[in-house]
This record gives structure tokens, sequence and C-alpha cells, in this order.
């Protein structure tokens, strides 16, 4: 640690850091903009300027930036010299002058890093009287708002959208105080993280056009913590409600997880919730029932005694515990298609056997060598696209580390690195939106892939199997070997378990570390709850067996062909489905149970990466949703505390689960968490025990988190926060002041706990199961699904904005067959579907993609032997 | 070569103001100074030292010392590759017209100047970065590069001699930021012209991120003349430690406006008495810029400092690029520094705050002054504005070279801009 | 799209760089060189030949005030507004230009035979007041005789 003196009391700070990194990392108050924890410093906006001193006889001293000075052992800065004070104020004067001053009608106003710096400055009264320049704005898409005339020009959004993210449609244009940031022409943002702009804008030249369409006060918003739904990976986020709706999803920084940002579809998929589609009272035979009602008629369901579950990857632990309990395990059936089910079996089994590990992303943007065996991570498990964009940068960090060049001189790393790329090998059937940061890609069929990762696993090992010579396997291992943290990244898109354990092949040869990404929020759960498979669950209603079904939050459309699940339910004597949305299968349900959302129940999902994440309810529906294990669980669960008690004692593989989040009885400083910031407008509880005037705000006996501002004004755990505030502190930049170390773990933990960790001694041996090379048949196609992170996952296609831009379901196919846009009939099982067929060259022969999860495509088990005709 | 008169730069400009052909140079000498080195078996570090020897300092300005970067540059077998050399010919300082004569008089003397300079850092590829409305320069380089590969100066091994090197001339799409030295450097990598962080420094992370030393075109020229006549001789030629000529040149209401060669340090006097003819009939010495519109302004009272890197420092200012702009007493200093400050506004790439909000900020106060809506506390609004432009406010050299005649107008001509307030007009309007 | 003579030209000098994104600047002017301008059109193309994406393309096109991202008469007066000039009438200059074709910085003639624009110092500064006119410098400019420099451009 270095010793820096600040106004002459000394600090111990991270001589491999800046001095600004520092200062707010001692919870000192010093301004800035450009420099950003994830993004490093470049000294455009001049704002954090300090004094800094040759030696404590030095009086003059000179104006430095701290963003651009390194913390090194000894240095001397002042931050209250009057002299660098004034210049800061002057700088925000700057920045301001052509700033329209809108805050009232300004979306980012209460929240806006561009207020609270300028708070925080002492810039208070405006002296430029001329006039100031405008911008025409353009229209970017559904999801993003542009107001240009509030730009500080800080370079924070083409840093973030360009160089981190590796956009292409976003830029700087014009120079001199006229520099506009915005597209070559309007249109739709194209780079998949673009709603991080909404937070890496420093005011609101980027907003969110969705909270727009509702907009609320961050200060009128009930926040909870959350764990997003609309893939594996278990992002953290915070929700925020007013009125009954949901407002909008912000990041929930998680230094093992998703960092400071989200993706798209887990940013803005959260309008599913306030969808038209939405169940909101039990219905019954076509007519809304009482929830008593309701209740009553699942009883007598049950106690006949041919009752069935059926649950759900993407429904909470808890959920899909208080079924199982309901039905008894013997009659409960995990809710994912046999196949499905049996690889995320496949990958918890590997992970648990190890020796290799399952990193978190944060880990993953530590690799230096990237294997995607199988994986169009981008439109799978998207944030995760983001790490591995970070990953091809870690060898070339070494030249600037050769050069000396401090790491976060961002700029001065860039400059030198130039655009080096460290290995990355992408084989997958069709190409991927990270192919242009590839070193060498692989098109082949799932078999081929996994083909190809058992030859590299020989590569590197001679005593794994050999699937025989593979041109692109050498290299491939070769880099691998040579790196100091290689990873290998695989997953269920393919439906191969080939393909999972040539990946495992691959990670335990190269002694790497293994990504797997499983289909849905709470794949991994639900697999580790484990169940009787799907199709027993058909079997048994078939073989009359069982009259009563019970659906937990689970279409299963999407699980089975149309014609099976028809016999199915229309088999079933008795449907009970639960869900959010008014699904095909809850149409056929006799009784449909209003099942909350993310934001009005609480649970547990385990993502990916083997971690168990709590969420919380945001707010308490004025309607009958409510939690699905609230709907299924016996009388006795009065609170989540006492179902994930009941989980531990007959599911002991869970048992760690509980510790997820601290319980409902955990205070802070013996006060409860407040949901809403301090300033909710016209809504206090402060005289509801001796009033009567307002309603005293909903109790809470699910977590230690109230509905009302009151609570504790002190930090809460990670796995706990509403929302980040702190004093001068209302952007959500007040993140700072929650990590030990800017850009570091937080202060109170970091959400989740992970229940999947490689034994402590073992090992598997060498999967052999290699396939046999993938022989094109004549006439037909092998289909394999096309993931599209605006279209495959269910939820969030019920939010407008995602909807608007989810492609039109389609059939892609190599050249040569069909053209472009020419509609065809594609016929796979039983089913034929009248769509469209894309172009897609490099797609192998006798392979040919489907859109995955877009409707009326749904129910096709991907891969799959189809034929493709041209319409009549 | 050998130098009668101690005029190495200029002495063999035809007088008619063509160009210097390749035979001709090649007569007057030119040329000799490559084979010097490459068959006379120099090394390139005995050319970097002859060139720190000879104390050569930048001639675009910052007065650098040039063998001193050339040794910045990484040698050996694990020095990165390839290396460039870049001749700033990006001569766009406001007053300053002493590159373009040297371009378009006697371009051989760069491409030598310049294969020296490349063979000193081991560079493999040269630019000549030009400024895009020097279109004479450009056609007269474009031949005289053409003839130099003709005659085997250019390419792969020089002279026989092993030594390769390419040169290719680039001309600039605008904006004064390109003469700073990393911005040109982005600009040559199709980039937008933003200054760069330093360090890393240019000779070792340079031209697409490889080691680049980056050279005016005065100062390239004169090289060739170091290596022909030795460090010694051109130490001598300069009146003060500072060494060599200098290109001097003289603008604004002066009997003879011009550039002259002349020892370095010869006083501002001498060239604007003697070589630019005094103050023209009926008008009156007010003050000038000695080195382009980024130095700061200097009075009557200095009138005998020599113009070199070392001396007018002490008295405030800066030897620049050497080129004078004369402030006369039938011109508004106010007048003047709007219109300096509307250039440097203008000319703001819009990287740091400072510079891209200050400057316009000034240049509208400024206006409003020149138009007779000045108010009082302008004054002081435009003092705080220099103090945000000093070195290290701002990220690179732009504003702090407007803040230099700004501060200095505000110092010497204060009287003038306090009448523009008080009486609410321009007087010279 | 773009000629074959236009594309032969930009691939000679990005044979120059190390990196064709580098070429860009060069690309832009070889087309305005033909075109007069950069249409929106043009900087697609460019971008599309380049491998460069048009927003990046056009990033770089504005921020440099030699590329036109406007359409501009047959002939380009650029009138230095530097600091020697300003001292030596070019005032009185652009005032006789603006007035003599009817145009102010950053207009074109309604003939379209001349567009107006300032420009930095053109180091014609001991024959100030100068301008250029396309790739003509026109220095020691007297009011009186604008006319008749500017008659040869048709």
């Amino acid at each position: 640690m270095a010793t820096v003196y600040i106004d002459n009391k000394p600090f111990q700070m991270d001589p491999d850091q800046n001095l600004l990194h520092g200062c707010l990392s001692q919870g000192l108050k010093l301004p800035y903009f450009c420099w950003h924890p994830a993004l490093g410093s470049v000294g455009a906006c001049r704002q954090c300027a300090v004094k800094e001193f040759k030696d404590e006889h030095d009086e003059q001293g000179r104006i430095v930036m701290s963003c651009m000075t390194a913390a090194a052992d000894g240095t001397r800065i002042s931050i209250d010299d009057a002299e660098v004070a004034a210049f800061r104020a002057a700088i925000i004067e700057g920045l301001m002058l052509n700033h329209p001053h809108d805050c009232p009608v300004c979306d980012e106003g209460g929240e806006c890093h561009l207020q609270d710096m300028t708070v925080m400055s002492g810039h208070d009264y405006r002296r430029y009287e001329f006039d100031k320049r405008t911008f025409r704005n353009q229209n970017l898409g559904p999801l993003v708002n542009h107001e240009m005339n509030r730009c500080i020009q800080c370079y924070r959004c083409v840093r973030y959208y360009r160089d981190y993210a590796g956009g292409r449609d976003l830029n700087a244009f014009a120079s001199r105080d006229t520099v506009f940031f915005g597209r070559h022409e309007d249109g739709i943002l194209e780079n998949e993280f673009s709603g991080n702009l909404v937070e890496v804008c420093p005011t609101g030249v980027f907003t969110d056009k969705t909270l727009k369409r509702h907009y609320a006060r961050k200060w009128d918003q009930q926040f909870a913590p959350s764990v997003c739904v609309h893939c594996a990976l278990g992002c953290n986020t915070d929700a925020g409600e007013r009125y009954g709706t949901l407002r909008r999803i912000v990041n929930r920084y998680n230094h093992q997880v998703n960092g400071y940002f989200l993706c798209d579809r887990g940013r803005f998929g959260y309008e599913f919730v306030n969808s038209r589609q939405r169940v909101l009272q039990p219905i019954l035979d076509g007519q809304p029932v009482s929830a008593a009602r309701a209740r009553q008629h699942v009883s007598e369901k049950v106690a006949a005694g041919r009752a069935i579950g059926i649950g759900s990857p993407r429904a909470s632990l808890e959920a899909n515990f208080a079924l199982r309990t309901l039905v008894s395990p013997e009659h409960f059936h995990t809710g994912m298609p046999d196949a499905e089910a049996g690889l995320v079996e496949s990958m918890i089994a590997i992970l648990r056997r190890g020796p290799m590990r399952t990193p978190t992303l944060r880990e993953i943007e530590e690799c230096d060598a990237v294997f995607i065996l199988g994986e169009d991570i981008t439109n799978v498990a998207p944030r995760m696209a983001l790490s591995v964009r970070q990953a091809i940068r870690q060898q070339p960090m070494e030249i600037a580390k050769g050069l000396k060049i401090p790491l976060w001189l961002d700029h001065g790393v860039r400059d030198a690195l130039q655009d080096a790329r460290g290995p990355l090998f992408i084989a997958t059937p069709y190409a991927t939106r990270l192919d242009e940061a590839a070193t060498a890609m692989f098109r082949g069929a799932p078999d081929d892939l996994a083909r190809l990762g058992f030859a590299v696993a020989h590569a590197l090992d001679p005593r794994a199997p050999s699937p025989g010579e593979f041109p692109l396997a050498g290299e491939i291992a070769r880099a691998l070997k040579a790196a100091r943290k290689p990873l290998v990244i695989a997953g269920a898109s393919c439906a191969s378990n080939a393909v999972i354990e040539a990946a495992a092949n691959v990670a335990r040869a190269a002694q790497a570390k293994l990504a797997f990404i499983a289909p849905e929020c709470n794949s991994v759960g639900a697999a580790i709850m484990g169940g009787r498979p799907l199709s027993a669950a058909f079997q048994a209603v078939r073989e009359g067996r069982a009259d009563t079904v019970i659906i937990l939050e689970n279409d299963l459309y999407r699980r089975a062909p149309a014609a099976e699940v028809d016999a199915f339910l229309n088999t079933a004597a008795h449907v009970i489905a639960l869900d959010h949305l008014d699904t095909p299968t809850a149409r056929k349900a006799d009784l449909i149970l209003p099942a909350g959302t993310f934001a009005e129940s609480d649970g547990t999902f385990v993502s990916s990466e083997g971690r168990a994440q709590r969420f919380f309810q945001v707010f308490v529906p004025q309607n009958e949703v409510s939690a699905s294990w609230r709907w299924l669980g016996p009388d006795c669960w009065h609170g989540l505390d006492d179902v994930l008690v009941a989980m531990s004692r007959a599911l002991p593989c869970l048992a760690a689960v509980k510790n997820a989040a601290p319980s409902a009885a955990f205070r802070v400083a013996g006060a409860k968490i407040p949901r809403s910031p301090h300033r909710e407008s016209g809504r206090t509880a402060a005289l509801v025990n001796i009033d009567v005037s307002e309603p005293a705000p909903p109790s809470d006996p699910d977590s230690p988190l109230s509905f009302s501002m009151e609570g504790t004004p002190e930090q809460p755990p990670g796995a706990l926060i509403p929302f980040f505030w702190a004093p001068g502190w209302n952007s959500i930049q007040a993140v700072n002041t929650y990590q030990k170390e800017v850009g570091g773990p937080l202060r109170g933990g970091d959400a989740g706990i992970r229940i999947i960790e490689p034994a402590p001694a073992g090992g598997q041996a060498y999967f052999s199961a290699i396939p046999a090379a993938f022989e094109p048949r004549e006439g037909e196609w092998l289909l394999v699904p096309i993931h599209q992170i605006f279209g495959s996952d269910e939820l969030s296609l019920a939010a407008p904005g995602i909807a608007e831009l989810a492609a039109e379901p389609h059939v892609a196919v190599g050249s040569g067959a069909f053209a472009d846009g020419e509609k065809v009939e594609v016929t796979c099982a039983r089913d034929t579907f009248r769509i469209p067929v894309r172009i897609r060259p490099e797609l192998p022969p006798g392979v040919a993609g489907l859109s995955a999860g877009l409707p009326p495509l749904t129910g096709v088990r991907l891969p799959e032997w189809g034929k493709i005709a041209r319409s009549k | 070569m050998t130098v009668t008169a101690e005029k190495p730069l200029t002495r063999d400009m035809c007088p008619d103001g063509s160009a210097l052909g390749l035979l001709a140079y090649e007569q007057a000498g030119g040329y000799q100074a490559i084979r010097r080195i490459l068959k006379g078996g120099m090394t390139p570090q005995a050319v970097t030292n002859e060139v720190k020897e000879a104390n050569l300092r930048g001639r675009g300005g910052a007065g650098f010392q040039t063998g001193l970067k050339w040794s910045f540059v990484p040698r050996g077998k694990d020095a990165p590759s390839p290396t460039y050399l870049v001749v700033n010919a990006d001569e766009m300082e406001p007053g300053t017209f002493k590159d373009r004569l040297l371009l378009e008089r006697n371009p051989h003397q760069l491409i030598e100047g310049a294969i020296v300079a490349g063979f000193a850092i081991e560079a493999d590829v040269a630019y000549v970065f030009l400024r895009g409305e020097y279109s004479l320069a450009a056609e007269r380089l474009s031949r005289a590069i053409a003839e130099a590969y003709e005659r085997h100066y250019l390419g792969k091994d020089i002279l026989g001699s092993g030594y390769a090197l390419e040169l290719h001339l680039h001309l600039s799409g605008g904006r004064y930021i390109c003469g700073d030295e990393t911005g040109l450097l982005n600009a040559l990598e199709g980039k937008r012209a933003n200054p760069r962080s330093k360090p890393p420094f240019p000779p070792v992370v340079g031209l697409f991120g490889k080691p680049t030393v980056v050279n005016n075109v005065e100062t390239i020229s004169c090289v060739p003349h170091i290596i022909n006549n030795g460090a010694a001789w051109f130490r001598g030629l300069g009146r003060t430690n500072d060494a060599g000529t200098k290109l001097y040149g003289a603008s604004g209401k002066v009997k003879r406006p011009g550039l002259w060669e002349l020892p370095m340090g010869s006083t501002i006097r001498e060239i604007l008495e003697e070589h630019a003819g005094g103050m023209r009939d009926g008008v009156k010495f007010r003050g000038l810029l000695p080195g382009g519109s980024s130095t700061p302004f200097i009075v009557e009272e200095h009138l005998d400092t020599p113009m070199d890197f070392t001396s007018m420092p002490k008295v405030g200012s800066r030897l620049g690029t050497g080129t004078m702009i004369v402030l006369d007493d039938q011109t508004c200093p106010v007048g003047m520094t709007w219109n300096m400050m509307r250039f440097f506004g203008r000319e703001s790439c819009g990287f740091c705050t400072p510079c891209w909000s200050g400057l316009g900020w000034a240049e509208r106060i400024l206006q409003s002054l020149e138009e007779g809506l000045g108010k009082p506390g302008d004054i002081e609004k435009l003092e705080f504005q220099t103090k945000m432009w000093g070195p290290g406010t701002t990220f690179c050299a732009l504003a702090p070279g407007a803040a230099d005649p700004l501060g200095t107008a505000l110092k010497y001509f204060r009287d003038d801009f306090e009448r523009h307030i008080s009486e609410h007009r321009c007087a010279w309007r | 799209m773009l000629t074959r003579e236009e594309i032969s030209e930009i691939e000679v000098e990005a044979a120059h760089y190390p990196k064709r994104e580098a070429v860009c600047i060069d690309a832009l002017k070889i087309v305005q060189r033909r075109r007069g301008w950069v249409s929106d059109e043009n900087l697609r193309d460019i971008a599309a030949h380049l491998g460069v994406s048009p927003t990046d393309l056009d990033s770089v096109a504005t921020f440099y005030n030699l590329i036109f991202r406007r359409p501009v008469g047959r002939h380009v007066i650029l009138v230095c507004d530097s600091v020697s000039c300003w001292i030596m009438g070019h005032e009185r200059i652009r005032k006789q230009i603006s007035q003599g074709l009817g145009i102010e910085f950053g207009e074109t003639t309604p003939d379209n035979r001349f567009t107006l624009l300032p420009i930095v110092c053109l180091g014609c500064c001991d024959h100030a007041p100068a301008m250029m006119v396309d790739a003509d410098l026109h220095g020691d400019l007297d009011p009186q005789e604008i006319d008749t420099r500017l008659e040869k451009y048709k």
C-alpha cells in the first residue's frame, strides 16, 4: 500500500490505482465525470482536480487531475485548497454552459450525477449570458431515449459503447463545444448492451425510454433487490415500482456477477410484469373466483389423491418446492423436457466432480484465452458476452504492463494495444456477434462441434480420447495451454450431451475454468431439486394414473410439440395452472391462479454459476396476485423463511440456499431496510400508530425490507440493497459508497451463495463417447435452434420494447436452395410451419437454423430432422 | 556541402520561387549527408549523438532537444517494430509561414533530413503530415519524393547500404489540433485528432502503437547540415546558447513583411527594424506575438531580447515558431484578441472541458466587448479563464496557447479593454 | 457506388498504412475531389469499402473541416480569418466577397458557382490578407480587385 497525504492526513491507497480511485475509496468527496471504475481514466472532464505538492515544504503546489495521477507512495495532495476548489467549481460552470437546466422535466432529475457533482463542487450561480447550442435528437429505438442538449461532452457514452461493449454505431461527431454523440443516422442502437448508457451517462442524454412511458422519480419509486429472470446468469437488479406498475430495472452491483452492467433483455424485459396478458385473479372454468374458492378447488383436487405436479425452470426454488410438497415428491415432475433436464443434470454432475470450477462473470473477465463450444452467448446469456469482450483484452494487457503504462490509463493502454486481442475461439453452427472479436471460428453441426472439442482435449492431453485429425484443434489447444487462465464455455443450446462432455474434457485437459450456460433463470435450481421426468407426467395421464395436473409457471407448449401437449391437457380431467401470463397452457386450465412475478413475490434462483440468489417482492399488488409458493404451500408456512427451513429439511442438497440472503428477522441497527428512498412523496408511516388518516404500509413477513421509507439509514448487505443512495449521491453512482474499494466487492458482501463447487479431491475420468461425424441427409435438414436476445426468452417477449425488436420467426439455411425472404414450409415431427427463409451462408451443409422460442415455433424439440419445402 | 553564408536552410533556394530540383540540390551538395552516414559507416547512435551535440531544438515551437527525443526510441533486437518517423508539416499556427517556404522551395532538403533522422531512430517508415491547404507544397514534395525513390535515396537498400525507408506523403483533412504531435498521430491513423495521453510518449507508444518520432519541417531540414558540417559548426551558427539558424518572420503592419534565415538569438528589434523595415508609415508599434498566435505578447521594453528558446521566457514569452505578429496602434487589441480566441475556440478538439467550454465563452465575451455590449466583470471573467487554461489543467497545449496571448493582452492593453466596457464601443470601429 | 478510379486511388493510399481504417481520411478526400463533397451515400459506400461502420467514418469526417458533408459550389473560397490577415484587413475582404456574391460564410451562391468558408491561417502572412480558391493561393488581396481575382473561376 502507498501512503498518500491528503490535506496533510495520511491515507493508505493502492499504488496501482490513481488518486481519484483512492480518494473515492476513502469516502472523500471528489467530483468526477469522465472516469468510471469499469472504464478507467482519460482526463477529459478535468473535474477531479486536486493540488499536488512536491513535498511538505511546497506551499505553491500545482493542479493535477487525480484520475490521471498515480497514487504513488508519499504523494501529497490537497482537495480542500481554495484554488483547486475554485477550479473544480469553474469546471462545473464550464460543463453547464450549454446544459439546458431542464431538471424538472428531465428523467434523470433526482438521480443525476451532474446534479450531485454540481452540488458537491459548490458551483451555484450561472454567469454565462450567451446563447446555448442546440441539437436535434435522434430516435435510437424503443429502449433508449436521446436528448443531446443535456450533454456535457464527457465521452463516457462512446467509451463504454465502443471500447467496452464493442458497439460500432455510436460515436462522437464534429468538434469544439458542439460535439454530438449519436449515430450516423436515426435508428435502433445495435449493441445488445445499449441500456447501460442510461447509467453510464452522467446526466439525461441517454435515459430509459421504457421508464419514460410510465415515468416516476427515483424518490417516488419503491424498490426491491431482484434477480434477472431473462436468462440463467442471474444478474442482480433493482426493480422499481409505483402505483402497482413496475417502472424499470436498474443494475444492482454485484462484484462477482454483473458488476456495473446488464444486457438490454435484462434491463428492458421487465415490462411483461405490466402486460395486459397478466393473470390478475383466479379463474375457475372461465369465471373469476375468490382466492378462497380457488384454494378450496386445489385442496379438493389434491385430496382426491390422483394429482401430479409439473414444476418449472423459470419458477423459484420455493415455488417448485411448494408444488413438490403439495403433490408429494413422487408425483412431482421437473418442468423441463427430459433431454434438457438431462443436459443440466450432466452439467451439474461435471462441475460437482471437478476439478474444473465454474467461474463467476467477474472471473471470466480475468481469463486470458476463451474457447466457446456450441453457444451463441450474446443471444443466450448476453451478459457473459460482455465479460468475454473484456477477457480478450487480458493477453494484450501484457504489452501495456511491459511498457509500464498504468492499466487504469485507458487511452494510453488502448494506444499501446491498438486492436490486439487475446485468443477467442468460437465453434457454433452459425455465425455469432462475437465472431468479429474472435481469433478463429469453426462452423459445424452439434456432433461436429463435440468432435472438435474432443480433438482439442486430445491435443492438450493425449490421454483424452481422440476423434481423429481436426485442423483447428491444435491451434486452440496451444492457445489454451499458453494461457494463464484459460476458459471453456458450453451449454445446452446444441441440446447435445456430447458437446457438454467434450467441453468438460477440454477444460480438464487445459486445467481451465468451465462455464456452463443453462437454459433458464432457475434451470440449475430445478435440476438440483430434481423430480420425475416430464415425459412421466404425460405418461401418467395417458395411462390414467393421474387425473389432476398442477402446472407451475410453465407453458408446456414451449416444452413439447403442440399435439403432445394438447393430448396431455385434454386427457387430464383437471388442469390447474399457476402463471403470470395468460399462456396457451393457462388457457387450457380449468383453474388459473395468478402467480406473482419476481416483482410480486420472493424466492430464490440458482444461476448457471451455481449461485443461489434471492429476489424480493417489490410491491404488494392490489389484486389476487401472489407468490406461487403462497398459493400452493401448507398453512403452516407463514413466510418465506418457513419455506426455506422446510426445504432445507426435505432437500439437504439445497440447505445452503437459505443463506443466500439474510432471513426476515434480520435487522440493520435494529431496523428494517426501507424499500423507498427518503423523499417518497406523500407516503409516511411515521404516525401510523396513533393516526388513522392514512393506511398503514403493508407488512412484510418474508424479508427484512419494509414497504415504506422508514427503516435504517445504514447500508444493508449486498443481497438486500433495494437502491443505491448516499448523502450527496442520488444517482446510481452512489454504488461507490457501498464498496470496500471502488470497483471492488460490496462492503456488506456480494449477494448470493455458490452451491456448486468441485469435490475437494476428485476429478473425473475423460468422457469417451465421441459422436460420429455429422452426415447430411438427402432431402432433410438438421434443424438447430437460432437464439435471439430479443424473442427467444418467453417472458421478455411480452415486454413491448423487446417485442418490437424481436425478429420474425424464420428458418435459416446456407445459400443455394432457397431465396432470402422466400416463404417455405418447415415440417418437423408432426408440425408444419409456414415461415420465411433467411440465408446464412455460414451454416454447414445439411444444417438449418430455426428461431428458438418464437411463436409458433416454440414447441419444436431442437435439434430435430425436418423437411423444408417451397410454399405452394 | 560547404557553407559560405550562414543560411544553410535557404541559401540554395531559387530566387524565382521555384523548387530546388534534384539535380540542383545535388550540385549544391545535397544528399551528401546520407552518403556520409550510410557509406561512411556512421551508426544510428552516432548520428543521434551528433544531433544531440549540436543542440538542435524543435522548431515547431516546443523547443525540445531533437537528439534527446531520438534517443528515447527503444533500440535493439527486442525493440518493437516497425519504428516510424513523422515529419510535422501541419503548419497552422496563425502568423506562421516558415515551413511552407522550406516545403515549397527545398523539398529535397527535407527528404534528406528525413532519411538521416529515419536512420538515426532506425525507422522503417516515414510520413510527411502536410496540411491539406498546402497544395503547391504537396505537388512539389510529391515530385521530390518520387525523384528520391528513383535515385534510391528512398525505398529498400538505400544507396546499397542495407538501410530501407519508405516515405509517404499524407495530406491532412484540416484542423489545427493535428499540429499537436499526438493529435497528429491519431489523424494519421484515420481517427479524430484528439491528443493522446502522455505518458506513454510517442517514442515509446506512437503511430499504430509503435515507437515514433515526430519532428517539425524546419527541425528536420537542419539535420543534413549538421551531419555535413558537424555539431560544433551548428552550435556556432547561433548567437546565444541555442544553436543554429532560425527562420524568423514578421507580419502585420510592418514595412517589409517577410521571412529571414538569421542566426538563432537575433534580437526582436533587429528582426523588426532591420529586416522587416520597422512599422509602416503612420502607424506605431504597440506589441507583438513573437512566435505565432499562441505565444504571449511582448511590448516595446522587450525588443532587445534575443529571439531564442532560453531568452524569451525571461520576458514572459516564448520563441514559438519565431514568426512574429505585430500589433500597431491603428489596430484594436481587443479585436485582435477576439480574433485569436475565435480561432482557438473553433479549433478546440472538444475533448477537455476548460478548452471546449472556456474558449467559446471567452470568444463570446470578447465579441460582446467589440460590439459595445461588454459589462463590468467581463475582464475578470476573461482573466479567470486564462487560469483555467494552464498547463496541466487542460489536456493538451491548445488552451494554454490561448491563455498566453489573452493573459498578456489583458496585462498590456488593459486600458483598451476597460474603455470598451466604459464607452460601450470599440474606438477603432 | 464508388467508381473504379476512386477505388484504385484509395487502394494506392491504403497500401501506405498498416491498417485499412487509417486510409479513411484520404478516402474521403479522394471521393470529395471528384464529387465536390461527401454525401451520406458516398460516406456509406466508403465505409463499406473500408470495412468500418458508417458511424465511425462519419465521426471522423465531421471532425475535419476540409471534409465537406454538405454540397458546395464548383469553387470553394477559403478566406483566411486568422490574426495576421485580420490585422491586414480580412474583414474588408470578407465583406467585399460577401457583397459581391451575396453569400455569407457557409453559404453557396444560387448558381452553385462559389461556396464561401473561413479558414485557418494559410501561411501567407507576409502577403496578408489572403484567400484560397480551390488549390490556388491568393495573397495581397485588395477589396477593389477581388472581383478580378474571382473572374477566372467559372
